[in-house]
């Protein structure tokens, strides 16, 4: 069988280009990146920073959500020299300890590939709105798809840590 | 690949009259998925998101004059009182994640028929300032879109601007799709009202190669109106008028069948989303009449 690997996966040529951004408070530098490599990319490979998922490389499954100088993004489609100069906060850097533990009380946990990134895309939430309504929630995490289908209970979560 | 980020207008400018095969980014929810999927590779890339002048809006003799790296997230907070139809269309772009980044600047560049804030803009009567190092000029919406994600700038042009009027009555936007988020349209409409100029504007979306304008629809209601002298009562539209404007609604759309939907579907789809969109508009409190919840006919 003969597995089909694309995009962002399937590149192995090095490039020419450096970034200098800031990663969870700490500045990091890297050089000889490919230009075409998505922020995702150069957090994962090159940072050594997997919390953020890799999935569907288009923006629709919301697995890479990150702050990127303090707005939600999919860090997928920020291109890595974008980033450069920039303020990036991953879920290793999120201050996010009521939300993870919410999750976890609420059993809004299956197979956990989504999390990282509702646990970004929840904290967004909640910093902006503190009580947000069922309809707030589901609006807020509209861009994070959980193929477990659990969202019952992660809006529950939602809830629990925003009280 | 090259990789160029430049700091202001006029250097953009002149990257891309040297490069003009540079593919413009922004937001990247259109040129990161081609990367990311292999689905093109550009010979280089010009990053606009450090250009300052295509984030700022104001006012220009009397129309709106919005950046073209104005995100949808800031167009529905900083101007959704002004332009309501597109704030409504933008409200409805992908999730927050991609309302953070994309940019109606983008979409005009991508030109599929099925982007979110063409008919709005068409209903708008907008302007597109696309400039060069050569000089800048402003294209009527209504000749930008050419073809299937093909629009009117040349090569060395990139797009500054569009501009709208602040709008001078109601404005409606409807769309259909799987779910409310994450969805490229099946098709969409776009409403706007003009009370002062007495006009009626319309704008299609994903059901024909471009987005589209239902002139005749247009016409027929606008005909109504006068004979009725309804911009003057404010009373109800008849049903029956409101059937014939989403049917001619309807035969302005020029739709396929495609993954997302059929040719017929949508045709019937427009229909009811025009006659909707229009009912909606009719009775806002915009227009002076009592407040009418958001049901359809």
């Amino acid at each position: 069988m003969v597995l089909a690997i694309h995009g962002q996966a399937a590149r192995r040529a090095e490039g020419a280009l450096r970034i200098d951004c800031t990663v969870n408070g700490q500045s990091r530098s890297i050089d000889g990146v490919w230009e075409g490599e998505s922020l995702l990319y150069v957090l994962r490979e090159r940072f050594g920073l997997f919390g953020s998922k890799n999935a569907c490389e288009q923006g629709e499954c919301g697995s890479c959500s990150v702050y990127l100088d303090g707005k939600l993004v999919c860090a997928c489609l920020v291109l890595g020299g974008q980033a450069n100069g920039r303020d990036v906060v991953t879920i290793e850097g999120v201050d996010g300890a009521a939300v993870q533990q919410a999750f976890v009380d609420a059993g809004a946990v299956q197979c956990g590939f989504c999390t990282p990134g509702l646990i970004v895309a929840a904290h967004d939430l909640l910093r902006r709105l503190p009580h947000p309504t069922d309809a707030q929630i589901r609006e807020a995490l509209a861009g994070n798809i959980c193929r477990c289908t659990g969202y019952g209970k992660i809006i529950a979560a939602v809830h629990m840590a925003a009280t | 690949m090259e990789f160029f980020q430049p700091s202001s207008w006029t250097e953009a400018l002149e990257i891309k009259a040297a490069h003009p095969d540079a593919t413009p980014i922004a937001g990247g929810t259109d040129v990161m998925v081609e990367i990311n999927l292999d689905h093109g590779r550009p010979s280089s890339i010009l990053d606009l998101t450090r250009v300052r002048e295509l984030t700022e809006w104001g006012m220009d003799d009397g129309m709106l004059r919005v950046g073209a790296g104005v995100t949808y997230a800031r167009l529905i907070d900083e101007l959704g009182d002004r332009m309501p139809g597109l704030a409504m269309a933008s409200r409805t772009v992908g999730s927050p994640q991609i309302r953070n980044r994309g940019t109606v600047g983008g979409n005009l560049g991508t030109a599929s028929p099925a982007g979110d804030a063409h008919p709005p803009l068409l209903a708008s009567d907008a302007l597109v300032e696309v400039a060069s190092t050569s000089g800048s000029r402003r294209v009527s919406i209504h000749d930008f879109f050419t073809g299937p994600k093909r629009n009117a700038m040349r090569k060395d042009e990139l797009i500054a601007a569009f501009l709208v009027e602040p709008a001078g009555g109601a404005q409606q936007f409807s769309k259909v799709g799987t779910r409310n988020a994450m969805v490229i349209a099946v098709c969409s409409f776009a409403l706007a009202l003009d009370p002062a100029r007495r006009r009626v504007r319309t704008g299609i979306g994903s059901a024909g190669p471009t987005p589209l304008r239902a002139s005749e629809a247009e016409r027929f209601i606008e005909g109504v109106l006068e004979e009725e002298n309804l911009w003057d009562r404010r009373t109800d539209v008849t049903e029956s008028a409101l059937k014939r404007f989403g049917e001619l609604v309807a035969m302005a759309s020029r739709p396929i069948d495609d993954v997302r939907g059929t040719a017929a579907y949508r045709r019937q789809a427009l229909a009811v989303l025009a006659r909707r969109c229009f009912a909606w508009a009719w009775s806002s409190p915009s227009m002076g009449r009592r407040p009418a919840g958001p049901k359809g006919p």
